[in-house]
């Protein structure tokens, strides 16, 4: 009861901590916040290697490392196609003198 | 690895993964932001791997490289504008992981059946959603919304058949109304996203990725997980976020989206107009803007499709260095195929980020504007959003272009947009109609501009 509730506790609060956090992403990326939210989703794979970590070979063991395979993929990919992104938001090379900067 | 040390790394990549998406905040730190997440990431699963909660690593290794190989070469390969299937892709991959691993659990004996229940009902929608998602933007299958007989009650039925399922398998914990609900989610995110098609697949995404973290939740409950928690929280929460700011966009509600009722209501208020809208040529249009002062770009859709984001790059630097043209350009939130999809494309065609500007910051300028450059966007200009109450796109915020000195539409026809309303901005004696494939379009102005 009390470590349900402590779990409750920690998912209620992640809420408010996911809900300010994710208000404050600027709308131009978020493209790249799609894509690192759904790299960081794949932290499922900690359930995964906790299955699969088992010592004996059963039906159990065998779906956990086909979803380490899985999470693992949502992982690397995710990341990567992020920084793929983000590398390609650049500043301006020279500024134009006359151009009056109004970037929030 | 004691458990204590285990736990302050969920605790410390937690905090890794917040400071990530913080640092999405602004593009100068977004960088610096993914890197914390993938530290995070490391950190968790070494922790985890070392922990005397996992006994093989050996196996466990080989199915991380095999999975990071896989993801690697696809993230590498990918096109910007397959970014929104590929993310599809991703998200159904999560999710199918999170159903296999509370079936694993269930088969390896867990007690904690409404955990595992969750975590295979949310994770089975978010796959088979997420499958069908990528399936249609892929253009497996038509993008448009399908109907089928009584597909409502079918619905209800399936989501009845899941609540169910779940149930008996919640109070008796017997693997055939686990399987049964396995199955019913799978059919329930097929159906669910089958009604749904074109200018509302940023939705779509956006719930597929929220479901992807509320799956994460589940399962971290019946692990007893606290990192799988908080993050799935986090993306949960993002997910739905970025719904509710794509509806708002285009002032849809959620239970219309999932219902399609745009579709059908649409068909009676496409209205026939027996105005002319003048056409305008290339010539003309380099002719305009190169003694313009301020000219506002509005990509659309349409841009991405014709691949002319470089082209519209190179004259805009036309524009401004040869002509001393000031441009700007202008992205309404549900541009592309998922939020944020346009400032991607753009900037992948090095426009800084500094001339792309958000709906709210840039409407008051269209009325100081010479000339505002639409190339294939529609709906998002539309005035009738704003004065037609019967109309069914009423109450969308729009990008006012009409009010700028002289309008180019660069379009193939005349033909409505995604919602089906006319454009009475096509008619209005400001407004040049450029006939045609955005990017040849776009190359013959540019190479007038050049000369």
């Amino acid at each position: 009861m009390t470590d349900s509730f402590l779990l409750w506790t920690i998912l209620i609060l992640a809420c408010f901590a996911g809900y300010f956090v994710v208000w404050g992403v600027t709308p131009a990326l978020h493209s790249p916040l799609m894509s690192v939210s759904n790299a960081i989703s794949g932290v499922v794979v900690l359930g995964a290697l906790i299955t699969a970590g088992a010592t004996e070979f059963s039906s159990a063991k065998i779906l956990g490392l086909i979803a380490v395979v899985l999470a693992s993929i949502n992982i690397f990919g995710g990341f990567i196609v992020s920084q793929r992104m983000l590398l390609m938001f650049k500043k301006k090379e020279k500024p134009l003198p006359q151009e009056v900067k109004q970037h929030d | 690895m004691t458990n204590s040390l285990l736990l302050i790394s969920y605790l410390l990549s937690a905090v890794l993964f917040i400071l990530s998406i913080r640092s999405l905040a602004a593009p100068d730190t977004a960088r610096k932001g993914n890197l914390l997440g993938i530290f995070g990431m490391i950190l968790a699963i070494v922790a985890t791997l070392f922990s005397s909660l996992v006994s093989d690593t050996l196996w466990v290794g080989l199915a991380l490289i095999v999975g990071a190989l896989i993801g690697s070469y696809f993230a590498l390969k990918v096109k910007m504008t397959a970014l929104p299937q590929m993310i599809a892709a991703f998200n159904g991959l999560g999710g199918l992981s999170a159903v296999l691993i509370s079936l694993a659990e269930i088969l390896s004996g867990s007690a904690l059946y409404v955990e595992n229940a969750l975590g295979l009902l949310i994770g089975a929608i978010a796959f088979s959603g997420s499958i069908l998602a990528f399936a249609k933007l892929q253009g497996l299958i038509s993008a448009k919304p399908l109907h089928f007989p009584l597909q409502r009650t079918f619905n209800l039925m399936l989501a009845l058949l899941v609540i169910a399922s779940c149930a008996h398998f919640v109070i008796t914990g017997q693997i055939e109304p686990f399987y049964l609900l396995a199955v019913a989610s799978l059919v329930l995110g097929v159906t669910l996203v089958l009604p749904i098609g074109g200018a509302d697949m940023p939705i779509v995404i956006s719930i597929l990725n929220s479901y992807s973290g509320w799956a994460a939740v589940g399962i971290g409950f019946s692990l007893n997980n606290i990192l799988l928690i908080i993050v799935g929280a986090i993306v949960g929460a993002s997910g739905a976020i970025l719904s509710y700011i794509m509806t708002k966009a285009m002032n849809r509600s959620l239970m219309s989206v999932i219902f399609g009722s745009l579709g059908e209501s649409s068909a009676a208020s496409v209205q026939e107009v027996n105005q002319q809208a003048k056409a305008g040529d290339p010539q003309d249009a380099a002719f305009i803007m190169e003694n313009a002062s301020k000219v506002i770009i509005v990509p659309g859709y349409g841009m991405a499709v014709a691949q002319a984001q470089h082209i519209l790059k190179e004259m805009a630097e036309v524009l401004a260095s040869k002509y001393n043209v000031e441009v700007k350009f202008a992205i309404h939130p549900v541009a592309g195929r998922m939020p944020g999809h346009m400032n991607v494309l753009l900037a992948e065609a090095n426009v800084p980020y500094e001339d792309v500007f958000e709906l709210e910051a840039i409407n008051r300028e269209f009325a100081t504007a010479d000339v505002a450059y639409v190339i294939g966007a529609n709906d998002v200009t539309n005035p009738l959003a704003k004065t037609d109450s019967s109309s069914p796109i009423f109450g969308m915020p729009v990008l006012e272009v009409g009010k700028a000195k002289t309008v180019f539409f660069v379009k193939r026809s005349l033909a409505t947009g995604y919602s089906g309303v006319d454009n009475p901005l096509f008619y209005a004696p400001n407004t040049f109609m450029l006939y045609g494939d955005a990017k040849k379009v776009t190359e013959e102005i540019t190479s007038v501009l050049e000369q």
